[in-house]
């Protein structure tokens, strides 16, 4: 069944999150993986859902070699203070 | 002892350096000073001391800002943090005076005051800025109706050539196109979802003067359907020397329309018998040879539009590759919906099929022309057909022997 909005950012959320440190996931891993589980999820609500979780900061888009879906994490390339 | 012994070196040949240039900012900037200062390190060390990437960028964006470290931020504190700002450029590059001094400003107070105009993908490039200055220069950027452009694996920046704006062979309005275009994919632009960069070039006509066919991803070029118009007295003043080849821009003061012209056309489709031009329109590849060198005497049709070809790339997953027809003709008219229907499509197969890092023309060769005609909705033209009679292999499928069976035609009247 397909998820309304806050439960969708929530188990986008939840799929970053448990990759955080082991795999690095695109955009379009997330959509796979929502559309998985809910098949008939509309593709762009799960767009617009990690849209709402890019605006609110509660992940980030990083780029290594391509561009991925992460939790906000301390810059690895920068200076250590 | 000067700071970079090897730099210098390259201001003391004939031609303009940039050297010079940086040292000039260098006087005002600390990042420009030590940007000097650790090339030249690289040039004694031959490696970068570049680290690139990461997670820089302003709230809700993921494109348009590249982050780059120095490897030696002690040494080089003022590169520390060098990160790029990619800045969407006017169609065709047209800017006032007062927009480039307001872009100017506006990097000298939060940047390193380094411009690249412009950046292959089409942006005006700021070089140099530190993370905390990132969100305030987005802010000023906005306020004067600016946007950042695409970066990342997502829409890059679509670019065109200046078209109707300057240039009478613009067989569609490029500038308009690019515009459209932009517009429609500013979700795609600003939030990197797909499985690499993917590039729009609009060229107005077959000279293809911004190399979309070499560099984009969707190369947009304008073409005609009709006749070469010909005007035959100019032919005459072009053979008898009062008209110079190419507008004067050709160091030869006079054409030979026979030696020059038609026998150097690729398809032989041209004749001059002394007197009057004839061109074989059928046969002709349009390779805009001969109009380019008479543009008094010949022009495009007025039956107009585009072809569109795909998967151009310098090297990535697989070697250089240019693009390939896919459609080719297309009316190119506003609001231009079948073009920006096909490229959603594309994007979907793509999306759906491409492996990281893999471009678009690359999954076209992986998965096959046929595969990705039928994903998109395409009917697969003859003019796709990139080595005729090269192959003799038709591969057939179940549906292709019901189609037959019904009687499908395969040439339409």
């Amino acid at each position: 069944m397909a998820l309304d909005k806050p439960a969708l950012v929530e188990f986008i959320y939840d799929l970053v999150k448990n990759a955080q440190g082991k795999k690095q996931l695109k955009a379009m891993d997330l959509q796979k993986a929502v559309l998985k589980a809910h098949p008939d999820q509309d593709k762009n609500s799960v767009k617009f859902a990690i849209k709402d979780l890019i605006d609110t900061g509660r992940c980030v888009y990083t780029y290594f070699g391509g561009s991925f879906v992460e939790l906000p994490h301390e810059e690895g390339a920068a200076k250590k203070v | 002892m000067s700071d970079t012994p090897l730099l210098d070196k390259l201001e003391t040949g004939p031609w303009p350096s940039f050297v010079k240039d940086l040292k000039r900012a260098a006087a005002r900037k600390p990042a420009a000073k030590d940007l000097l200062r650790q090339l030249d390190r690289s040039y004694k060390d031959k490696i970068t001391h570049w680290k690139h990437g990461g997670i820089v960028g302003v709230l809700g964006y993921g494109s348009g800002i590249i982050g780059r470290y120095s490897d030696l931020p002690d040494e080089f504190p003022g590169v520390e943090h060098f990160h790029t700002v990619r800045v969407n450029q006017p169609s065709g590059w047209f800017y006032t005076t007062k927009a480039l001094r307001d872009l100017c400003d506006i990097w000298d107070r939060h940047g390193s005051s380094i411009l690249n105009v412009h950046g292959s993908t089409g942006d005006m490039v700021f070089l140099g800025t530190t993370t905390d200055q990132l969100e305030p220069c987005f802010a000023k950027l906005t306020a004067k109706g600016w946007d950042l452009g695409g970066s990342g694996s997502a829409m890059r920046t679509p670019s065109c050539c200046v078209g109707k704006a300057r240039c009478e062979w613009s067989c569609y309005d490029t500038m308009d196109l690019c515009y459209q275009l932009t517009q429609e994919f500013q979700f795609d632009m600003h939030r990197p979802s797909f499985p690499y960069k993917y590039k729009i070039k609009c060229s107005g006509c077959p000279n293809d003067c911004v190399a979309s066919v070499a560099r984009a991803d969707l190369s947009v070029i304008g073409v005609w359907k009709d006749d070469i118009r010909i005007d035959q007295a100019a032919v005459k003043a072009y053979a008898g020397g009062e008209l110079k080849p190419r507008g004067g821009g050709s160091p030869y003061a006079k054409l030979d329309v026979k030696a020059d012209v038609t026998d150097l056309c690729p398809t032989a489709c041209m004749k001059f018998d002394g007197s009057k031009l004839t061109i074989d329109n059928k046969n002709c590849n349009h390779c805009m040879h001969c109009i380019s060198l008479m543009p008094q005497a010949l022009r495009p049709g007025t039956e107009t539009g585009a072809t569109l070809l795909q998967g151009s790339h310098a090297p990535i997953l697989e070697g250089a590759q240019m693009s390939w027809v896919i459609v080719p003709f297309m009316p190119m008219e506003a609001p231009y919906d079948e073009i920006k229907e096909l490229i959603a499509n594309i994007h979907e197969w793509w999306s759906e099929n491409g492996k990281n890092r893999e471009r678009v023309g690359e999954l076209m060769l992986r998965l096959g022309m046929r595969n990705f005609f039928k994903a998109v909705g395409l009917e697969p033209p003859s003019q796709t057909v990139r080595t005729p009679r090269a192959n003799p292999f038709f591969f057939w499928h179940a549906e292709d022997f019901e189609a037959e069976a019904a009687g499908r035609k395969y040439i339409k009247l």
